[in-house]
């Protein structure tokens, strides 16, 4: 007979628990969420533009590209490589060099691909870190982070 | 008594009003006739003399110079003689800021086209890298198809980096920067008398937003000093 209010009072402290918890991680996938586009502001948006128009002929858009989408496992390694030599992008020929981000971790590269791959026109799968860090094995760039 | 009172008061407000509205005149009496003077803009530049009277505050001028453009062809000071240009350095593979300082040059350039008394020079701060076929390549990257308005030039090192001094922008080379140098965005407007009348930060919008506000302002004192000249 006791036993209930006992329960109802775990369940309480369980569900207080939760919610507190919940908070915690909902401030910490908060800040992951964002951390695509934070990455992409700083190390990207100078080149590619603020909203991935590209800059001309000069730079390729990365907004509502064609190569985004068809050379999806390539991209963890030409953004730790970067990327030297013409491209075709949207039917547009390229011909700069992009410096490659050694500063980037694989879960930070994750992120910013997956902004990039879902924002502006992409529409396109995103990575797991796990699945990044295997594509950077091809380019011997995971640093397993 | 209260009628004496609001009466009162109304009077000074009265007065007050007239004092307000005369005080407001006078500005506006000076400055009717002071609005174009006061369009002008500053004076910029680097000085190496010493002042030869206190009055003697100008500037040294933009030195001569002598490059070569994306088309091969010779530019010097006469390229740009009666006109206003604005200037900038940068190398075509610079991994930083120059595409957002271009793209924002763009802006300027676009803002202006069709105008043939503006005109556009970036120097390249890596002529090693940077030969004339390389610039003209990005040149038309950039949707500039020949060098009648923009100018994308090379020269000697020690002279750009010599020229990049004169017109308040830095440029030098730097082994821990990316790409090798370091150079600020920044924007130089010229006047046809070598005189830098403006310095703006290329990589912030709202500068170069300032610097297309400011062109219309020195085309207009342009005109009125070949007004002048023309009586």
């Amino acid at each position: 007979m006791n036993r209930w209010p006992l329960l109802l009072g775990r369940s309480v402290v369980a569900a207080v628990a939760c919610v507190g918890l919940g908070l915690g991680l909902s401030g910490c996938f908060t800040e992951r969420r964002n951390e695509g586009a934070q990455l992409y502001a700083t190390h990207c948006a100078s080149c590619h533009g603020d909203q991935g128009q590209g800059l001309e002929r000069l730079i390729p858009p990365v907004a509502g590209a064609d190569y985004i989408a068809q050379h999806r496992a390539e991209l963890p390694c030409l953004i730790r490589k970067g990327q030297k030599g013409p491209l075709v992008v949207n039917g547009v020929d390229y011909n700069q060099v992009m410096p490659g981000h050694d500063d980037l971790t694989d879960s930070q590269i994750t992120n910013l691909l997956n902004f990039v791959q879902q924002n502006w026109g992409n529409k396109n799968k995103p990575y797991t870190i796990r699945e990044a860090s295997e594509l950077l094995q091809s380019c011997n760039g995971s640093d397993g982070q | 008594m209260r009628i004496t009172l609001s009466a009162s008061t109304s009077l000074r407000t009265l007065a007050l009003g007239a004092l307000l509205a005369a005080g407001s005149l006078v500005p506006f009496a000076c400055s009717s006739k002071k609005a174009e003077e006061a369009e002008r803009l500053p004076i910029l530049g680097i000085r190496h003399s010493e002042p030869t009277s206190p009055t003697d505050t100008l500037p040294d001028p933009v030195p001569n110079f002598q490059l070569t453009n994306q088309m091969g062809q010779p530019i010097n000071n006469q390229t740009f003689a009666g006109k206003v240009y604005v200037t900038d350095f940068f190398f075509t593979t610079c991994p930083s800021i120059c595409p957002k300082m271009q793209s924002e040059m763009l802006r300027v350039y676009k803002a202006f086209e069709g105008n043939p008394n503006v005109l556009f020079l970036s120097h390249t701060i890596d002529p090693g890298h940077d030969s004339i076929s390389v610039l003209r390549d990005y040149a038309e990257r950039l949707g500039i198809k020949d060098a009648s308005r923009w100018h994308f030039a090379t020269a000697p090192q020690d002279t750009v980096f010599h020229l990049a001094h004169a017109y308040m922008s830095g440029a030098q080379i730097d082994k821990q920067a990316a790409g090798g140098y370091s150079h600020d965005g920044a924007f130089a407007l010229i006047d046809s008398h070598r005189r830098v009348r403006g310095v703006y930060d290329g990589m912030v919008k709202e500068q170069v937003d300032r610097l297309i506000a400011d062109l219309p302002k020195l085309l207009r004192e342009e005109q009125t000093q070949q007004n002048v000249a023309a009586k």
